[in-house]
């Protein structure tokens, strides 16, 4: 009976749409915030800040933009870790040739960068779905890699492409230690889950799910598929390209075009089939399942006492997540969310099993 | 089952003008020949059927009239403006909505965003103020969930509003699927066999939802059913099609007495 709705009536339809309409739920978020904000950064260790919580709050946030588009709107893509590289050229880009951008501006013009990009290549997914789509959107993906590595312009004339973030700051404050970063990345990361959930959950959103589900019915009641499909494509990118910048600039401080590459285009679609399709909270847990999990298989070994070679690792890790890709797509097609939503539901109900 | 006594309301209804009329439309696919020079008009607040065997045509002609399909000849006349063919948001934002045969509800979604997203037309506020869900946008989907709430009631549906539709079973995904339409505020409803697969008591509610719709509302009805019974009770007028033309159009007494149709129903060879 820990978690209950009974009792919590809503008279008004106003406070049925809050943002989380059950006490507890908002309880918890609240609780979750004031800890994440205010008591993680005099607790967290170095370690913890820069191999755990800022690589995971990053790849959330890319992750979340990509279940925009395939989650959400039903839209196939490869080309995730090309959106990031925008998202992070841009940047660089802009500190490096506009003197003096606020870094919150850089990220938000490289986002926009992304975002006209990502509807251009969204144009193929009016008319090819599917398989194709993801055709499309892979190759989109090498035409990138291509761009980034070969045309120089955009690197700055650095040889390999590999170019480096300047020194960050916002507003005079630096953002050079591990806390700094982790709660600027936090603070970025909390501002656009909640602009994706109410974007989900309003008239947008709806269109995007109804495209989804069935587009033929809805473009009877007026929804046009073309104009939600490139607005998933454009907002997803959006995301997809700050998470690329912050990636870049706060997580990797230099960087190659390698670090964008399809690999992490597969690695961020993985994320959103553990996570949950179509579930924001689905898109925190995947990135921090996929974050975590080598860690974790790397200390296995050593508690069992068993030797085994970093290259072993690897391989086990890659086979772990095979194993549990496929197991979700049978078993759990909406992931760890619905498992967690199926907890609830029986939180809810408990102790009387009815 | 006789409605149309039980209810002198919709006797009293007032029949308009012609307000959709369709002309001479032919529809081929491939070589299959759907529909064949069909003709015939539907007036203002009135219930009006298309019936005939299966494969006759008749879900082609719902499609032809709200644009997703284009025929090949005709003309579309709605409320005074003639096209050669629909555009599905053009018929949608002119106020026609439908019901589909085989259902074609969006089931990952609940029952109140389905029909919520309905209203879609009805909605006006930008993406960003839709991002930040302040001031007109948050107004708007508070105003837009109170009408939504109200057809829910209609239809009696309150206690699955926020189950995904997928989950409910079938009976309760047709009245689903009337209440997205419903939730747009037509003016002409077409229901493609929306009575289909239920058992009579399903079937008796449903009519009794179509009846109040049309009289309350005065909302245009278009209605295809195979159901002669319900045909006969609805309706003000009846079309009849077969092999994709048209053999009979009138009264539900004057269809019942023609005889191509009697024909047609019992499998004469032409
Ligand atoms: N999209 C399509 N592609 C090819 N042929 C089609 C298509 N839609 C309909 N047809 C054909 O057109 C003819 C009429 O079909 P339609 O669905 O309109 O009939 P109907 O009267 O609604 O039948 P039913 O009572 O079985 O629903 C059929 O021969 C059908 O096979
Ligand atoms: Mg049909």
């Amino acid at each position: 009976m820990i978690y209950r709705e009974a009792g919590q009536f809503k008279t008004t339809y106003a406070s049925d749409q809050q943002l989380f309409p059950i006490l507890q739920d908002r309880v918890f978020v609240i609780g979750f915030l004031v800890f994440a904000f205010g008591v993680m950064p005099f607790i967290g260790t170095e370690y913890l800040f820069r191999a755990i919580l800022v690589p995971f709050l990053i790849l959330s946030l890319a992750a979340l933009g990509l279940n925009i588009l395939v989650g959400y709107c039903g839209q196939v893509s490869l080309g995730t870790g090309g959106f990031m590289a925008i998202g992070a050229y841009a940047a660089y880009n802009l500190a490096v040739r506009v003197p003096d951008l606020n870094l919150i501006v850089i990220f938000l013009l490289a986002g926009a960068c992304s975002t006209v990009v990502g509807a251009l290549f969204g144009i193929p997914s009016l008319r090819i779905k599917g398989f194709y789509l993801a055709v499309a959107t892979l190759a989109a993906q090498f035409f990138i890699d291509w761009m980034f590595a070969r045309i120089k312009w955009f690197t700055h004339d650095s040889p390999s492409g590999n170019v480096s973030a300047p020194p960050l700051q916002v507003f005079g404050f630096p953002i050079e230690s591990p806390e700094a970063k982790y709660l600027f990345v936090l603070a970025f990361v909390c501002v656009f889950a909640l602009v994706a959930r109410n974007l989900a959950r309003g008239a947008i959103g709806r269109a995007w799910m109804a495209t989804r589900d069935m587009d033929v019915a809805a473009e009877v009641i007026g929804i046009r598929p073309m104009a939600a499909k490139l607005s998933a494509f454009a907002v997803s990118s959006f995301f997809v390209g700050v998470a690329g910048a912050l990636w870049a600039f706060v997580y990797l401080g230099s960087w190659e075009p390698l670090a964008f590459d399809v690999n992490r285009s597969f690695q961020l679609l993985f994320m959103i089939i553990i996570g949950g399709l179509g579930s924001i909270l689905g898109s925190f847990l995947g990135a921090a399942f996929i974050v975590v999990l080598p860690l974790v298989l790397n200390q296995v070994p050593g508690w069992l006492g068993v030797h085994m070679s970093t290259a072993t690792v690897s391989h086990v890790e890659a086979m772990v997540f095979g194993a549990l890709i496929v197991f979700f797509l049978i078993v759990e097609p909406r992931g760890l969310a619905r498992l967690w939503a199926i907890g609830k539901e029986k939180l809810r109900l408990w102790p009387f099993p009815h | 089952m006789n409605l149309r006594d039980a209810e002198p309301a919709t006797v009293a209804r007032r029949v308009g003008d012609v307000i959709l009329a369709v002309e001479g439309v032919s529809l081929a696919f491939g070589g299959v020949k759907a529909l064949t020079d069909v003709s015939f008009d539907v007036r203002e607040h009135e219930v009006r059927a298309i019936i005939g065997p299966n494969g006759a045509g008749k879900s082609s002609m719902l499609n032809v009239i709200n644009g997703v399909y284009r025929p090949q000849a005709g003309q579309i006349t709605y409320r005074g403006t003639k096209r050669s063919a629909m555009e599905p948001h053009i018929a949608a934002r002119a106020g026609i909505a439908r019901t589909f045969q085989s259902l074609a509800l969006f089931k990952g979604m609940s029952v109140l965003d389905n029909m919520l997203a309905g209203r879609t037309l009805l909605m006006k506020s930008n993406i960003f103020l839709q991002a930040l869900r302040i001031g007109p946008a948050l107004a708007e989907e508070t105003e837009h969930r109170k009408r939504v709430e109200d057809i829910i009631d209609f239809l009696e549906i309150q206690h699955v509003r926020k189950t995904p539709v997928g989950r409910l079973p079938y009976g309760l995904q047709k009245r689903v699927d009337l209440g997205r339409a419903l939730a747009a505020e037509p003016k002409v409803l077409l229901l493609d066999e929306p009575m289909a697969g239920m058992n009579v008591e399903e079937k008796q509610d449903m009519c009794r939802f179509i009846l109040d719709v049309n009289d309350e509302f005065g909302t245009t009805i278009v209605l295809i059913e195979h159901d002669m019974g319900v045909v006969m009770d609805l309706s003000d007028r009846v079309v009849v099609l077969d092999y994709g033309r048209k053999i009979a159009d009138g009264t539900p007494d004057e269809v019942r007495a023609n005889q191509a149709v009697i024909d047609a129903y019992l499998g004469v060879k032409h």
